[in-house]
């Protein structure tokens, strides 16, 4: 047996399993830390990515909302990368592949609601959205860590 | 057993030996239990023991987290049954690892040793054994540094080295290989 295994050590078959134990515990610990059960966190992460869809175009594949922990102090680390910024707070997005279908009525919506500023609702809101926005596209999608702690639990 | 005991019962079993003593020490049943709850409510501090493997460690942090919340101050850990081997070839969780996870001083570190069993066995404690053991010695200095004394560590890759380790040593040293 301890033959076998070290044979399968020199010939790099099996790795050291020291450094996957100390992620594992990590991430159960950061569970049992925080008391949340799954639904509730998934729940959580679905609103949270609404939330910040109103504001920004974000990547669903390349994003995700997890639980860290470190010093006994959990985390929830969001890390979302954005496609492009929204110069108007859209209202009720969940997933808007085609932004020009729904932005002009959602555009009318937010500035009845701001009771002010009618002339620059629903036609602005398409045009520089696509274009000003876009050079920290790829900037944010290559994976940057731009995880940043959203609250401490 | 013992389910008429309650925490408030025992805090005054405490506070009756401890009148006439300098250390009391209350050996606490693992999980938590009721037996958990009457230690950790007579304690003044807590030392969580605890091996590095990852349900011992688990299960070890949801103890601390409630030793928290009951205001048991200072907590101090001990890792148990280190396998030296095994940490030098990255196989079992480091100390500093642990104490990272955990967030709490290591007061003591004690190597699997087999001597352990054999002690048990014939009912004579391993501290008072003449034999040297390295989990003796662990103890006799866990012991040393809760009464205060600065006692290095032992180092766990220094001390599982045997007949053939310190051999195959000497004749590297020597330049035969």
């Amino acid at each position: 047996m301890a033959l076998l295994d070290f044979i399968q050590r020199l010939l790099g078959l099996q790795k050291p399993s020291a450094a996957t134990a100390k992620e594992r515990l990590q991430l159960v610990l950061a569970h049992d830390r925080s008391d949340l059960n799954p639904e509730l966190l998934e729940q959580m992460r679905r609103e949270i990515l609404e939330v910040v869809q109103k504001y920004v175009e974000i990547d669903l594949e390349g994003g995700e909302v997890s639980l860290a922990t470190e010093d006994r102090v959990t985390a929830l680390v969001a890390n979302l990368p954005i496609r492009r910024a929204r110069l108007k707070p859209l209202a009720p997005p969940r997933d808007d592949p085609q932004p020009t279908s729904t932005d002009p009525a959602v555009g009318q919506e937010v500035s009845a609601e701001e009771a002010g500023n009618h002339e620059d609702a629903s036609p602005v809101v398409d045009g520089p959205d696509a274009e000003p926005a876009t050079p920290t596209n790829n900037a944010l999608q290559g994976g940057e860590p731009g995880s940043s702690p959203v609250d401490g639990i | 057993m013992l389910e008429w005991l309650t925490p408030e019962d025992m805090k005054k079993i405490v506070d009756l030996v401890s009148a006439q003593s300098d250390y009391v020490l209350i050996d606490c049943p693992a999980g938590v239990e009721q037996g958990f709850k009457n230690a950790a409510h007579a304690a003044q501090e807590a030392i969580v023991i605890t091996t590095p493997e990852i349900s011992a460690v688990r299960d070890a942090d949801r103890v601390i987290g409630l030793l928290n919340s009951m205001q048991v101050q200072p907590i101090q850990l001990v890792l148990n049954r280190v396998r030296p081997k095994m940490v030098a070839n990255q196989d079992m969780l480091a100390v500093d690892a642990v104490t990272d996870i955990l967030a709490l001083p290591l007061l003591g570190l004690v190597v699997e040793d087999e001597q352990v069993i054999v002690s048990t066995n014939r009912g004579e404690p391993l501290t008072l054994s003449e034999t040297g053991s390295a989990a003796g010695r662990a103890y006799h200095n866990i012991a040393r540094r809760l009464r205060g004394e600065n006692v290095p560590l032992i180092d766990p890759s220094k001390e599982r080295r045997g007949l053939r380790a310190r051999f195959l040593s000497k004749i590297r040293q020597v330049g035969l290989f």
